[in-house]
């Protein structure tokens, strides 16, 4: 049996029909093709399913999609705006903060939430706040500083 | 500071695109979730696979019966080793080690007997992945459990469970009459290692054990097989090499390889682990059975349980030197597991166990032996890891016992052009010397570390770095813009430090070059992204294509220009002859309309290795009540030969450290005494996360590889090498106590030292 | 994983219905980052699953000088830290919502989850026993109230009956001169199940320097998280200093009856509660004097 759920994706308002055992991670990629979460280890273990629930991040393949009805979702489709890159994915790009590129759209994500949290994290506050989000490519060291890059670019700063 | 050149080693070449940090030419799709891996594929009509795998780690399987699972609705198809050909026992090499593919098939799916927890049995694909789990269940699978040996040493005794009933050891010695669960015994020799301990003040000989390790990129094995009607097979997938892929599918299903298209998706991250295939065949038998596209993905368990971790191993090493500094002899004997086929990683562990120095005496003996675990596979610098926690702690044990600075020992005894290694290459010009110097005039190395429980570590590492087939094509577009096509895959920037090898030789931007990874059918033969090998394979290849190209824009400039192609030069991007000058692009624009298209064609099988070594230096804090060691500072420093792109090279050292890390601290297989691993998820497989690191300096060595035009080395693999060494060696200085097995946990650091207080 | 059905109630008479007239297959759905994971590895089965997140009583906060700290079961860790009143009177919770997985199961995770859990290693357990709190449980046959350290009965079971639900954890009011921590010793320095876990609550007497009251808890160290009464009574009176910490790290070990794991050996995880105990008295004593 499905159920129908309406939901709010990157702004628009989104509807689907999903089997209550489907992750919201499963439903954002195999249903509605918005396939930039990825799937590393499905137990909320590695953040590359790393989605914004309400305001908050989330390991998509921990939510129930029918726990998203009436749920505002975002996801690392709805970063860049107007064909324009957010600081922080120029921040990556520029600072090489990416090798395989496989967790990168949970750690843009996330580092997306902790500077419209806290716009000027010291590096310690970027390691803690990053530390659900695994990467076994880069050693963290340019990640880390794409984030204070883009923290110092911002416009809070 | 984050990074260093070291200014005495730069070339002397100044290169207009060479060493500068473009932005990569796929990292837009990268940042905003566009890039597609495999697993975002959705092929029409496409359905699911899923495996059955065995709960033992040894048995006989006695029975499979899918009957059950076949009925059920929306089951369309189900796999066991009967469905694949009989196998071949025939050897190949892979690029990053060799495959029988006897052994392979068996790995695939298990034929008669199940070697290890996880080894896949069977398959089944239906109409959805919850569908196919659930068939997979109601496969009925009867095992006879068998013992199980588990551990290098036990797996060699006599009275060992034996994996394979017709193993005999491959040596030099005389055959073995009796089969054995050792697959080969490995031996070389230098000198005269007797008299060499003979002449030596000191001599000190350690045994060290290290625990079974994962690669650990984050995106699981997955691949879509779709079989057509046609009997063409086309198989979309996360790998490290689409050709060896196609290799390996083409032995494994014998069909030749020109009905197979390997298609390489973006991948998440390999480092060794995505060469060998595991659910790439069993898609296609899936594919071909039921007529439809098949996906399969492994769960994370899976990817741990059976996947190719990197082996354990017990290693012994003796070193002697003389009251003055220098290296008199060297032995080793070395045990690494294969897991369950032989063919383990014991080869290269046992030609970089002295790979660092000049040692004119040496014997090495090394051993590949099976065992009740997953095949092992590569992992970065493949069994150089194990060998150097040995060889560097048992270095910086004779440095302390001699009074002499670790990094003064070293150098003291340093490989150096000229040197010959115990498995008999004599180096060309290396830059291990020059790495230790730069580390000697570290900001790190010069500050001082003080503080309670801390300790300074130094240790260094070797990688060859391989050679091997590639081939590029590279299009001159209308706008002056060059497209080229390559047959590796791009794992970590190397279609940007390809591309700006190419853009270098012609006198263009990067950002005029436009690469492409494409299929097995669109590119010529290109071994896999492994050994170090893509920036300085792939980038000779893309150099020579570049040549090719400007050969024939000499000949249209001197159609247009009309006069001979031997009054055109070319300096700089700059055409000039007749008293014209154009640019490239310019020029491409006018060949454009007037003459043939241009494609230039790059192919190389370079037999070389171009040699890395790598030097850390580093400082840890334990905490002497929980045996927590602590990273305090980091330095890495490498000879990159010529780092193309810094940005990815220090991406690579510093990635390479960290991996370094996990491995010397945390990281470890751990089996129950069923023989099951018991921590098969990234909770308890404890990978290091960004808050267990500091920065990770990095300092770049450039001494040239004589055998690339831009003196390239590879940079990939080395740096996971020096860590867990260099931190064994800190953490004795921060406590008086030397550790002899990987990981250092904090349970095992705590137990040393509280058994160094009490005596025990 | 088999398919099952969903129900999401808004009333908790409703939830407290649907939970009786199930039957054993029923699982409740707080912040599921723990009972999504056990469905989809075979551990728990579920036929029906009842998200509790839309019930307004086990969704609310509230901090009140007279009450204390009314904490709904299913409010995030999240919520909890990022109210910097309740982290600061409840300084010992703070600290172990805080690393419980890392931020993005913190959105999710609640602390009524975490200890309807009821694994031994449950971080946010141990201030609970420590704070004294009550667990507020209700079901067929009314309400009921009971002190979290005899919730949970075995690794993975506690004392709900079928039907009934935790609808709130009451922590009492923090008088000025309390203070209250939480350590865990994992081997990375976050994303990781404790190997031991301590959490130490105190009350000094005005002078700041004498314990008038203590309650120490354990978790990962015996089948269910532990309240060390001996060593909580024995605080008592005690003067504060390291050794009086380390005597009651001493005490504490004895109510921990561990087992070798892959985390941890017994004899590593007895040690641990000693350093732990210790370390976070002192905290707990340092913030007491704030």
């Amino acid at each position: 049996m499905k159920t129908h759920v309406t939901t709010t994706i990157n702004g628009a308002t989104v509807e689907f029909l999903c089997q209550p055992r489907q992750s919201l991670l499963a439903v954002l990629r195999d249903e509605l093709s918005l396939t930039g979460c990825k799937e590393g280890c499905n137990n909320g273990n590695c953040g590359a399913c790393t989605v914004m629930l309400d305001g908050l991040p989330v390991d998509s393949c921990l939510v129930l999609a029918v726990e998203a009805e009436g749920a505002e979702i975002e996801t690392v489709e709805g970063i860049a705006e107007q064909g324009h890159l957010h600081p922080l994915q120029q921040c990556f790009l520029e600072g090489a903060a990416l090798q395989c590129g496989i967790c990168t759209p949970g750690f843009l994500v996330t580092a997306k939430a902790l500077l419209e949290k806290n716009p000027q994290p010291s590096e310690q506050e970027i390691r803690f706040g990053l530390a659900g989000n695994l990467c076994r490519c880069t050693g963290y060291d340019k990640i880390v500083r794409a984030v204070q890059a883009a923290s110092q670019a911002s416009p809070e700063s | 500071m984050s990074t260093e050149v070291a200014p005495d080693t730069q070339t002397p070449a100044t290169y207009k695109v060479i060493g500068t940090r473009p932005v990569r030419h796929d990292s837009a799709d990268k940042v905003t979730g566009k890039a597609v891996y495999t697993d975002d594929l959705h092929v029409p009509n496409m359905v699911f696979g899923a495996f059955v795998r065995s709960p033992h780690a040894h048995a006989r399987i006695v029975s499979i019966d899918t009957s059950d699972a076949e009925k059920m609705p929306g089951v369309l198809a189900t796999c066991t080793s009967a469905d694949l050909p009989d196998p071949w026992d025939k050897v190949d090499n892979l690029g990053e080690g060799c495959v029988n593919y006897a052994h392979l098939s068996g790995n695939v799916l298990a034929r008669n007997k199940a070697l290890y927890k996880g080894h896949a049995v069977a398959a089944v694909a239906a109409t959805d992945s919850y569908l196919a789990q659930e068939a997979a269940r109601r496969i009925r699978v009867e095992y006879e459990p068998l013992p199980a040996t588990m551990c290098v040493q036990d797996a060699m005794r006599n009275d060992a469970p034996l994996l394979h009933d017709e193993l005999i050891t491959h040596t030099l010695d005389d055959k073995p009459a009796r089969p054995s669960n050792i697959a080969s015994h490995i031996q070389f020799e230098k000198g005269n290692v007797d008299e060499g301990f003979a002449a030596a003040d000191v001599v000190i000989e350690r045994e060290f054990k290290t625990a079974t390790v994962h690669q650990g990129y984050i995106e699981p094995h997955v691949s879509v097989a779709l079989w057509n009607e046609d009997g063409r097979l086309k198989i979309w997938t996360a790998t490290q090499g689409s050709f060896v892929v196609r290799q390996q599918m083409a032995e494994l299903l014998k069909m030749p390889v020109s009905q197979i298209t390997i298609v390489p998706c973006e991948i998440g991250g390999g480092f060794g682990g995505k060469i060998s295939v595991y659910e790439q065949p069993v898609a296609a038998v899936l594919s071909r059975k039921c007529g439809r596209p098949v996906k399969i993905m492994m769960q994370r368990d899976e990817v741990f349980e059976a996947t190719g971790p990197t082996p354990a191993s017990f290693m012994r090493v003796k070193l002697g030197a003389t009251k003055d500094g220098k290296l008199t002899a060297g032995k080793a004997w070395l045990a690494f597991d294969a897991g369950a086929f032989p063919g383990g990683v014991i080869g290269p562990g046992a030609m970089c166990v002295f790979s660092c120095y000049d040692l004119p005496h040496a014997t090495v003996d090394g051993f590949d032996v099976v065992l009740n675990k997953p095949k092992t596979q590569a992992y970065r610098a493949p069994g150089s890891t194990h060998v150097a926690f040995a060889t560097e702690c048992v270095i910086d044990e004779l440095a302390e016992r001699l009074k002499i600075d670790p990094i003064e020992f070293r150098l003291n005894n340093a490989a150096k052009e000229g040197t010959r290694r115990v498995d008999g290459p004599v180096y060309p010009r290396v830059g291990l010397v020059e790495c230790l110097q730069a580390i000697q005039e570290s900001d790190h190395w010069k500050t001082p570390l003080t503080g309670p429980n801390r300790g300074r570590g130094v240790a260094c590492g070797f990688w060859f770095n391989c050679g091997l087939k590639s081939s590029v094509t590279a299009n001159v577009n209308a706008d002056g813009t060059v497209t080229l096509v390559e047959g590796s895959t791009d794992i970590g920037g190397t279609r940007t430090s390809i591309a700006m090898q190419l853009a270098e030789t012609l006198g263009i931007t990067a950002e005029d070059v436009i690469p492409q990874v494409v299929d097995t059918d669109s590119v010529g033969f290109t071994d896999v992204t492994g050994g170090s090998r893509t920036t300085f394979a792939t980038g000779l290849a893309a150099h020579e294509a570049a040549l090719d190209i400007q050969k024939q824009m000499v000949e249209q400039a001197a159609q247009i220009w009309e006069c001979s192609p031997d009054e055109v030069t070319v300096a700089d991007g700059v055409y000039q002859g007749n008293g014209k000058s154009l640019s490239f692009k310019a020029l491409a624009v006018e060949a454009d309309k007037v003459g043939i298209p241009i494609v230039g064609r790059g192919v190389v099988d370079p037999q070389c290795s171009t040699n890395a070594f790598a030097v850390n230096l580093v400082d840890v804090e334990v905490d002497p009540e929980t045996g927590k060691v602590t990273i305090l500072r980091f330095t890495v420093c490498q000879d990159a030969g010529k780092a193309i792109h810094p940005s990815y090279v220090e991406g690579q050292m510093q990635g390479g450290s960290a991996q370094g890390i996990g491995w010397a601290l945390n990281e470890e297989y751990f089996y129950g005494d069923d023989g099951h691993m018991r921590n098969a998820s990234f909770l308890d497989y404890r990978m290091p996360t960004c808050y267990d690191l500091p920065m990770i300096d990095t300092i770049i060595v450039e001494v040239a590889n004589p055998d690339h035009p831009y003196g390239v080395r590879g940079v990939g693999e080395v740096p996971i090498v020096p860590p867990p060494p260099a931190i064994a060696n800190a953490i004795y200085r921060a406590t008086g106590v030397r550790f002899f097995e990987l990981p250092m946990s904090p349970p095992t650091v705590w137990n040393a030292i509280k058994g160094q207080t009490t005596g025990e | 994983m088999i398919d099952f059905e969903y129900a999401a109630p808004t009333q908790l008479d409703e939830a407290i219905r649907l939970l009786a007239a199930a039957g054993d297959g029923t699982r409740i759905l707080a912040g599921g980052t723990d009972i999504i994971v056990q469905l989809r590895e075979g551990l728990r089965s579920a036929d029906l699953v009842v998200d509790i997140k839309k019930i307004s009583e086990l969704t609310q906060l509230k901090l009140s000088g007279d009450k204390g700290l009314h904490l709904g079961a299913s409010v995030s860790c999240r919520r909890i830290y990022d109210d910097q009143n309740i982290a600061a009177s409840y300084p010992g919770l703070a600290d172990a919502v805080r690393i419980i997985g890392g931020w993005q199961i913190q959105s999710r995770a609640s602390v009524g989850g975490n200890l309807c859990n009821s694994s031994p290693a449950a971080d946010a357990i141990p201030p609970l026993i420590a704070y004294s709190a009550t667990a507020h449980i209700a079901g067929p046959g009314g309400k009921r109230m009971v002190p979290v350290e005899e919730f949970c009965t075995a690794p993975g079971h506690n004392i709900l009956q079928q039907g009934e639900l935790l609808v709130a954890l009451t922590l009492p009011p923090q008088p000025s001169n309390a203070g209250s921590a939480y350590q865990r010793f994992i081997p990375r320095n976050e994303m990781d199940i404790a190997v031991a876990g301590a959490a130490s609550w105190v009350q000094l007497d005005q002078s700041g320097e004498r314990i008038e009251q203590a309650r120490i808890a354990l978790s990962a160290v015996a089948p269910t998280p532990v309240f060390a009464v001996d060593a909580s009574e024995w605080l008592k009176g005690q003067v504060v200093s390291e050794e009086v910490f380390a005597e009651a790290g001493e005490l504490a070990k004895r109510v921990a009856s561990p087992i070798d794991d892959m985390r941890g050996t017994a004899e590593y995880r007895t040690h641990l509660v000693g350093v732990l105990t210790k370390r976070t008295l002192a905290t707990a004593c340092q913030r007491a004097r704030k």
